[in-house]
C-alpha cells in the first residue's frame, strides 16, 4: 500500500441488527442483478456472433405467435414476481426502521447550518459528536432550525431528514463500541460537506460516567419548567390560573379532540404545533386565546418545554 | 438502393438559403433541428466543463482549487444545464424535430412557426441561466429545495429559476407540436401500428412534456413568490411546509426522468432494427410499454422522499409502484435483444452505441431497484449510489443513444458520412470510460459517501481518483466527435439516399432532404421495419 494514500475503506462495520439484515438484502439484490446482467450479456454476445452479417447461420424463423405471447408474458411476469419478494423484504425493514421501541433512550437533535446539536435527557449537550450507550435502543427526536438537514450514520445503514417545523424520529440499537462517521446527507449550503462528526458507542457504564462528567445544571424537563414560567405559559395553564386553558398534566401520549372534530395524538409534533401554530389543532371546548409563539421560542427551548410538559403526571396542574 | 430521383433533385434544405435569416427565422423543421443541435451542443460543453472541474476537485479529499461555495455552484450549474438545457431537449428537439415529419410522411410539423418560437424561447431561457452563472452562480443544487432556495441561499436563484421556468414553455410547445403532428399529419396508409417505434416513443415523451411541465412552472413560481415577496409556501417560519415543495418538485421531476429516457428508447428501436436488418421483436409490446412508462411515471414521485418524513405506508405504495415501472423497461430490453436473433447483425458505430446503451441502461435500471426498495433506500439515498444510478440512466443511457442517433442520422442530416473508425473508437471509449467513472461511485455510495460533498473522509480517495480517471476518458470521448464530425462536413464521403440499407421513409428521400421532404405525398403500404428489404418497398405516388 502506498503510504501516501490513506487506507481505502471497502467494508462497512455492521453496527446494528438492522445493518446486518441490510447487508443480506443488499447482497441478495446484487446477486439478482449480476445474474440478470450476465444473462442479457450472454444473449447479446451469442446473437451478435451467431447472426453477424457474414455468418451462414439459418435465418428461418419458426417462432409462432403463441410462443411469442408466452415468451413476452413470462419475461414480464417472472422478474416482476421476483421483484415483489425484494419489495416485501425491504418493506418489512422500512416499517421496523420507522417504529422506535417503547422505552428507548430519547436524545433531542437540532440541525442548524452547519452543525448538529444533541441534548441528552439529563440536559447534557454536545455538538457534532453523539455519545450513546451500547445495546440500548436510542431514539433521536430531530428537527432543524433553518433548512432541511439529514442525519446519516453509514455504519447503521440509516438516515433521516431533520426538517424545520416538525419532528422526525430515527432509532437504532448499537451493538459494538467504537467511533463511527456521522454525516449531514441533505444539501444545506456552504459547509454541508463538513457538517458532521462522530457517533461514539460506549458501554452503559462508560456512558453513565460520560453523562456525569459532561455535567449540566438542569435536566431537559427541569430547564423546561423554568421556561414554562419565563414565557408566561403558567399564567394560563398553571394551577392558580383563572383562564379557561386546557390542563397539561398527563397530556402526552393521549388522544385529543379538536374543535373541528378531529382526533389528534398528543406527541412532540402536536405540542410543538400548539405553541407555534395554535389555531391548527385547537382543543374542543376552549376559546382561541392561545398566543402564537412562532419565531419567539428557539428550537432548543421548544424541546425543553416539550420535555417538561411530557414529565407532568396526570392530574397535575403545573 | 431505393427509388431513383426521376428528374434533377430538388435543392436540399441546407442549400435552401445561405443567409443568417434563412437559418434563424426558417420554419423548416430540419433547419430548426440543426439550430437545436448547435445550441444544445454548446450547453453540453458548458455543463461538461463544470463536471470536469468537479471531478478534478474531487481528486483530493481536502479540495485544492475551489472554495466550498464555488464547488456548490459548480454542481448546481452542472445539474441545471445538463437537465433542462441538454438532456430534456436533446433527442426530441433535434432528432424528433428532424425525423418525425419525415418518418410519418409529412412536409413539416403541424405548427412550424410555433416550432421556431420554441427554439427562440429556449435560447432566451438559456440566457437567464448563463447570466446567473456569469454574475456569480447558484448554490441550491438543481433541485432548488426549499426553504434553502427561498430563504437561505445567497446565490442568484431568481435568474436560474426564471430561466428554467421559461424553458418549460419551449418544452410544452414542442410536445404539443409533436402530439398534433402525429395525430393529424400521417401520410395515407401510415396507420398507428405502421409508425416507426421512434414516433411512438417520442409521442409518449410529448404526453409527459405537456402534462408534467406545467407543474414545474407552478413550483418555480412559488419559489419566486416566497423568495421575492416572502409569501409563505414552503418555509415553516412563514407558515409553509418544506416537504410540500419536494412533492411538487418531484411530481414534475420524476416524469422528467422519462422525458429524458423515453427518447433514448425511441432511438434504440431504430438502431437495433437497422443494424440487425430484422423486423423489431414485439412491435406492439414496445409501443405500449412506452405509453405504460409515460403513465406510471406520474405515480412514483414519492420514492424521492422515503426519509423526508413521508408516512411509511405512503412510502410502501410508492415503492411497489416504482418496482412496477421497471417491468415495461425490462420488456423493452428483452425485445431489443431478441431483435438481433435471426438477423444480419453489423457493428457500425451507431450499433456499438446501441449495445453500449443496453449494458449501461440495464445496470442503471437494476440499481434503480435498490433505491426503490424502501429498506435499502434509507442508507443509499442522498449518497453517491444515487448519483451513479441516475447517471447510468441519463448519461450512460440517454447520452449514449444521443450519440448513436447523431452518428446514425448524420448522413441524412448533412449528406456526408462520418469516418467510421473514430466513431467506433469513441463508442467504445464512452462505454468503458463511463464504467470507470461511475462504477466506483456505486461503491462510494454503499460505503456512505454523501452526495454534494466538496470535502470527504480520506478513506474515499482511491475510489474518487478512479472515478476522475474515468471522467478524463469521457471528456476526450465526448469531445472527439466535435472534430471528426466537423471534418466530415467537408471531407466525408457522400452518403446517398440510404447508406445503412435501412427501412423507413427517411431513407427513401435524398440526403440531405429537400425543403419539402417529399416530392409527392408517399402512400405507405408496408409495416414498420419490413426487413429484409427485398423486394424494396417503394414510395408510390398519391393521386391527390
Amino acid at each position: 500500500m502506498n503510504p501516501l494514500l490513506p487506507q481505502p475503506r471497502l467494508a462497512l462495520p455492521q453496527l446494528s441488527n438492522y445493518a446486518a439484515e441490510y447487508d443480506w438484502l443488499f447482497f441478495a439484490m446484487s446477486v439478482f442483478s449480476v445474474v440478470f446482467v450476465t444473462a442479457i450479456f450472454i444473449a447479446i454476445l451469442y446473437f451478435a456472433i451467431k447472426y453477424r452479417a457474414g455468418s451462414p447461420a439459418d435465418r428461418t424463423d419458426r417462432i409462432r405467435f403463441r410462443s411469442r405471447v408466452i415468451l413476452e408474458s413470462s419475461w414480464s411476469l417472472i422478474p416482476f414476481v421476483l421483484l415483489l419478494v425484494f419489495f416485501v423484504w425491504a418493506g418489512k425493514m422500512y416499517v421496523a426502521w420507522s417504529m422506535p421501541p417503547k422505552g428507548a433512550l430519547e436524545i433531542a437533535v437540532v440541525g442548524k447550518q452547519w452543525m448538529w446539536k444533541f441534548q441528552h435527557p439529563g440536559g447534557q449537550r454536545e455538538i457534532n459528536t453523539l455519545h450513546v450507550p451500547l445495546g440500548q435502543p436510542v431514539k433521536l427526536v430531530m428537527t432543524s432550525q433553518d433548512v432541511i438537514h439529514s442525519l446519516f450514520v453509514p455504519a447503521l445503514r440509516i438516515k433521516m431528514d431533520a426538517i424545520p417545523g416538525r419532528y422526525t424520529n430515527l432509532w437504532f440499537t448499537a451493538k459494538e463500541t467504537g467511533k463511527y462517521h456521522l454525516h449531514c446527507a441533505e444539501y444545506c449550503g456552504t459547509d454541508h460537506s463538513v457538517m458532521g462528526g462522530w457517533l461514539i458507542v460506549m458501554t452503559p457504564a462508560d456512558y453513565q460516567t460520560w453523562l456525569a462528567q459532561a455535567g449540566t445544571d438542569l435536566s431537559l424537563a427541569g430547564a423546561g419548567a423554568a421556561l414554562f414560567r419565563k414565557y408566561g405559559c403558567s399564567g394560563c395553564h398553571g394551577a392558580n390560573s383563572t383562564v379557561h386553558a386546557p390542563s397539561l398534566g398527563g397530556l402526552f401520549g393521549t388522544t385529543v379532540r379538536t374543535e373541528d372534530g378531529r382526533e389528534v395524538l398528543a406527541d412532540e409534533g402536536y405540542i410543538r404545533d400548539c405553541i407555534t401554530v395554535p389555531g391548527k389543532n385547537r382543543v374542543a371546548g376552549y376559546p382561541p386565546i392561545m398566543p402564537n409563539f412562532s419565531g419567539k421560542i428557539s428550537e432548543g427551548d421548544l424541546i425543553k418545554l416539550i420535555a417538561y410538559i411530557r414529565s407532568l403526571p396526570p392530574g397535575a396542574r403545573p | 438502393m431505393t427509388a431513383e430521383a426521376k428528374k434533377a433533385p430538388p435543392k436540399s434544405y441546407i442549400e435552401d438559403g445561405h443567409t443568417l435569416r434563412s437559418w434563424f427565422f426558417s420554419t423548416d423543421h430540419k433547419g430548426i433541428a440543426v439550430l437545436y443541435l448547435v445550441s444544445i451542443t454548446l450547453f453540453f460543453f458548458v455543463g461538461g466543463a463544470a463536471a470536469t472541474l468537479i471531478r478534478l476537485e474531487l481528486l483530493s479529499p481536502n479540495g485544492f482549487i475551489l472554495s466550498n461555495d464555488a464547488y456548490n455552484r459548480l454542481f448546481t450549474i452542472h445539474g441545471v444545464i445538463m437537465v433542462w438545457f441538454f438532456l430534456i431537449p436533446s433527442i426530441p428537439n433535434t432528432f424528433g424535430n428532424f425525423l418525425i415529419p419525415i418518418m410519418i410522411g409529412a412536409k413539416d410539423l403541424a405548427f412550424p412557426k410555433l416550432n421556431l418560437a420554441s427554439w427562440w424561447i429556449f435560447v432566451f431561457a438559456g440566457c437567464f441561466v448563463i447570466a446567473a452563472l456569469l454574475i456569480g452562480g447558484v448554490d441550491t443544487g438543481w433541485t432548488f429545495y426549499a426553504p434553502f432556495s427561498t430563504m437561505f441561499s445567497n446565490g442568484y436563484v431568481i435568474p436560474a429559476v426564471v430561466g428554467v421556468f421559461i424553458s418549460g414553455f419551449s418544452t410544452i410547445l414542442t410536445g404539443l407540436n409533436f402530439i398534433v403532428t402525429v395525430h393529424r399529419l400521417r401520410a395515407p396508409g401510415m396507420t398507428w401500428f405502421r409508425l416507426p417505434l421512434f414516433v411512438w416513443s417520442i409521442y409518449a415523451t410529448s404526453l409527459v412534456m405537456v402534462l408534467a411541465t406545467p407543474v414545474l412552472a407552478t413550483t418555480l413560481l412559488l419559489i419566486f413568490a416566497e423568495r421575492v415577496f416572502g409569501l409563505g409556501f414552503f418555509d415553516p417560519q412563514l407558515g409553509g411546509d418544506p416537504v410540500l415543495y419536494q412533492h411538487m418538485f418531484w411530481f414534475y421531476s420524476h416524469p422528467a426522468v422519462y422525458i429524458m429516457v423515453l427518447p433514448a428508447f425511441a432511438v434504440m428501436s431504430e438502431l437495433m432494427t437497422a443494424f440487425s436488418k430484422k423486423h423489431i421483436f414485439g412491435y406492439k409490446v414496445i409501443a405500449f410499454s412506452s405509453l405504460a412508462i409515460a403513465g406510471l411515471g406520474f405515480l412514483v414521485w414519492g420514492h424521492h422522499m422515503f426519509v423526508a418524513g413521508e408516512s411509511v405506508y405512503v412510502g410502501l405504495v410508492f415503492s411497489v409502484l416504482s418496482f412496477t415501472i421497471a417491468v415495461p423497461s425490462a420488456i423493452k430490453v428483452f425485445n431489443w435483444t431478441a431483435t438481433m436473433r435471426k438477423g444480419y447483425v453489423s457493428f457500425d458505430a451507431p450499433m456499438l452505441f446501441a449495445l453500449g446503451f443496453i449494458g449501461l441502461f440495464v445496470i442503471g435500471g437494476l440499481t434503480g431497484l435498490f433505491v426503490a426498495a424502501t429498506g435499502l433506500d434509507v442508507h443509499l439515498t442522498r449518497t453517491y449510489f444515487v448519483i451513479a444510478h441516475f447517471h447510468f440512466i441519463m448519461v450512460g443511457g440517454t447520452v449514449s443513444c444521443y450519440f448513436g442517433a447523431l452518428h446514425f442520422w448524420w448522413p441524412k442530416m448533412t449528406g456526408r458520412m462520418y469516418p467510421e473508425m473514430p466513431g467506433r473508437i469513441v463508442a467504445l471509449l464512452i462505454f468503458f470510460g463511463f464504467m470507470l467513472t461511475f462504477m466506483p461511485q456505486f461503491i462510494l455510495g454503499w460505503l456512505g459517501m454523501p452526495r454534494r460533498y466538496h470535502l470527504y473522509p480520506p478513506e474515499f480517495q482511491v475510489l474518487n481518483v478512479l472515478s476522475s480517471a474515468g471522467a478524463s476518458i469521457l471528456a476526450v470521448a465526448y469531445t472527439a466527435p466535435l472534430f471528426y464530425l466537423a471534418w466530415s462536413l467537408f471531407y466525408g464521403k457522400r452518403a446517398g439516399l440510404n447508406p445503412w440499407g435501412a427501412a423507413g421513409l427517411e431513407w427513401m428521400i435524398p440526403s440531405p432532404p429537400p425543403r419539402e421532404n417529399f416530392e409527392t405525398v408517399p402512400v405507405v403500404t408496408w409495416e414498420a421495419y419490413p426487413y429484409p428489404l427485398e423486394p424494396q418497398p417503394v414510395a408510390k405516388e398519391d393521386g391527390r
